[in-house]
């Protein structure tokens, strides 16, 4: 069954229209279409899995027109985000009793998921920059979404760094458009391999590693995240960490390098760079934090780090003509984690939103023995650290490991011995919030601390479940080959990926 | 000549937005980076001596006019790119506007709440 690709952007756009008309007095109204509208996207995403399909614009044929591209990888992170996205909407239900003007941030919320799958079905770099700045607008307005002293200043950091990296991928496309007389990604890279790198080429490329690079918070463009993330609304911070960074930052740059412009040695070393700094910095920087989710957002760049490195061990391999069989490993790796990632992360980031409503505050010094009080969120905060530490059972557990296995291949021990470094100190920092947060004694204040209402339990138990489940993902062959591989395929058929696309 | 001018002007704004101090300082350094990515693609697509593109039929003795006019395409692009920064230019400046109110300044030397 085909799906007309254009509902992945139209549905929620229409929505976030339709949400402002319905008005602040009839919340439970707006939240249900709202719901509806997420629940709905996951449907499609899911049923669009594994599919390949080309959606014109218009129909305008490809050279002049516009087209959305669905193949392996897309198909994943639309997967991705409709998952992370219907939790925190769920979520949100509730949470969001606290603050006024109800529809404005739900149509601020589905405005910056119609973003992100622009972004990740968008097959024109115009059109990429234009879905990114939508997202990045919508993003930006619901980090300030509170008002406050904190909220503001976070959100005119995360303003402006993100528009400084916005305006180097626009400047990057113009000078794509002047060298090669195209916009449409397949075009480019024909083009690009017609002509080979020159210099100009290359500076088009290094403006896009730094403008994806400051939307991803890869670590020297990180300044913004640790601000931007703590002060939203939990579910946004979810949101946030858990697909945005991704959808913007790691996919934009991860399609560009691998099917537009061809993996090459250097810039293999690059990404491996990028991926250890923000390994190594982002978790030491964590390990001294106090405020419950400026720890998480400081983990974030720190796993973000580990997806970097997969796809740069993958390119590193391909670009020397290694075994692709190594190369497809550490890709799969980094991939897996990627997804992982926004399970587990979006899961700590609400656990912690629940925490907040129940205690009033976000630091851990003042916090203890929730457990006694909030079981089910200590159960979900529990299942989340175990994950995001790298315990076996739990899905972050066996894409460390694929990671691991991947770097020693590439016979790179130093980066595998890193990896295991600091997921080790992942776990001690994660044991240190275990031990303030749900362990230990309850202060005299927190005694009436309540648990979170049912439907935000339901939202953090649904996560709380893929985080064992996806474990299936790489352990089952089936599912392996239906979700995970297609998308290594992309990412691995480099070049040539885009250019048998035009036959559609 | 004229694109490493562009460029330059890229640069200067990025300076501005980067180093200064004051939040509408800032906020004009980035509006000059769209201008200065605004004409970078506009003159992508100039011709010199270029004909305006619109499509009519060319009077007897002229070439046809995708030959001798400048590329379209470039300026429906700017023209979208200024659409944009309307939008995010209008969100910035009432983040200064609220940022104001509760700081009473827009040095940003002295709104720093957020450490670490």
């Amino acid at each position: 069954m085909s799906i007309p690709l254009v509902l992945f952007v139209a549905l929620p756009l229409g929505a976030a229209f339709v949400l402002p008309l319905i008005g602040d007095r009839r919340r439970m109204a707006a939240s249900w279409l709202a719901n509806l509208t997420t629940g709905a996207l996951l449907i499609l995403a899911l049923l669009s899995l594994g599919q390949r399909e080309v959606y014109l614009m218009g129909r305008w044929t490809l050279p002049l027109g516009i087209n959305l591209v669905l193949d392996g990888l897309s198909g994943l992170m639309l997967v991705t985000t409709a998952v992370v996205a219907a939790a925190a909407m769920l979520f949100s239900i509730r949470y969001m009793d606290r603050y006024t003007a109800r529809a404005k941030f739900l149509s601020l919320f589905l405005l910056m998921v119609t973003g992100i799958n622009g972004v990740i079905l968008s097959g024109d770099l115009f059109n990429l920059f234009v879905f990114l700045e939508i997202a990045s607008i919508a993003s930006c307005a619901l980090v300030g979404f509170g008002c406050e002293h904190e909220e503001l200043e976070a959100s005119f950091k995360y303003m402006v760094l993100g528009s400084v990296g916005s305006l180097f991928i626009l400047f990057a496309v113009a000078l794509i458009y002047g060298m090669t007389g195209a916009l449409n990604m397949t075009y480019v890279a024909r083009a690009i391999r017609e002509t080979d790198m020159n210099a100009g080429l290359a500076f088009a490329l290094s403006l896009f590693i730094a403008g994806f690079g400051l939307k991803a918070a890869l670590v020297p463009f990180h300044a913004w995240l640790p601000d931007a993330h703590p002060s939203a609304p939990a579910p946004i911070s979810a949101m946030l960490s858990g697909v945005l960074i991704k959808a913007l930052g790691v996919y934009g740059l991860a399609r560009l390098i691998f099917n537009v412009f061809g993996v090459s040695v250097p810039l293999g070393w690059v990404l491996i760079a990028l991926g250890v700094l923000s390994m190594v910095i982002g978790v030491f920087l964590a390990v001294g934090q106090w405020d419950f989710k400026r720890l998480l957002a400081y983990h974030s760049i720190s796993q973000m780090g580990y997806v970097v490195l997969g796809l740069g061990i993958g390119a590193l391999i391909a670009a020397r003509q290694g075994d692709a069989v190594w190369a497809s490993l550490a890709i799969l790796g980094g991939l897996f984690h990627l997804v992982n990632h926004a399970v587990f992360k979006s899961l700590l980031f609400l656990t912690s939103g629940s925490v907040e409503m129940a205690t009033g505050t976000r630091q851990l010094k003042r916090m203890g023995g929730l457990v006694q009080r909030l079981p089910f969120t200590g159960a979900a905060a529990g299942v989340a650290s175990a994950s995001i530490a790298g315990v076996p059972p739990f899905n972050g557990f066996w894409s460390k490991l694929i990671l691991v296995m991947a770097a020693v291949q590439a016979r790179l021990f130093a980066l595998a011995a890193v990896t295991v470094l600091v997921s080790f100190v992942t776990l001690l920092s994660f044991l240190k919030v275990q031990r303030y947060v749900f362990l230990g004694a309850l202060p005299e204040d927190l005694r009436n601390a309540q648990e979170s209402k049912s439907s935000m339990l339901v939202a953090m138990g649904f996560l709380a479940v893929l985080c064992l489940a996806m474990s299936l993902l790489v352990l089952l062959p089936a599912l392996r080959e239906t979700v995970l591989q297609p998308a290594v395929d992309v990412l691995l058929a480099g070049v040539d990926n885009s250019i048998t696309l035009v036959r559609y | 000549m004229l694109y490493a001018l562009c460029f330059l002007l890229f640069m200067i704004g990025l300076y501005c937005a980067l180093v200064k101090k004051n939040m509408v300082k800032i906020v004009l350094g980035l509006v000059i980076m769209e201008y200065a990515a605004n004409l970078f693609l506009i003159m992508v697509g100039y011709r010199l001596g270029g004909a305006a593109p619109i499509l009519s039929r060319p009077p007897a003795g002229q070439p046809v006019a995708a030959l001798h006019s400048v590329d379209p395409l470039p300026q429906a692009l700017v023209l979208t790119a200024i659409v944009i920064s309307l939008g995010s230019l209008a969100l910035m400046v009432s983040i200064c506007i609220r940022t104001y109110e509760r700081y009473g300044t827009f040095d940003i030397g002295q709104i720093r709440r957020l450490k670490g």
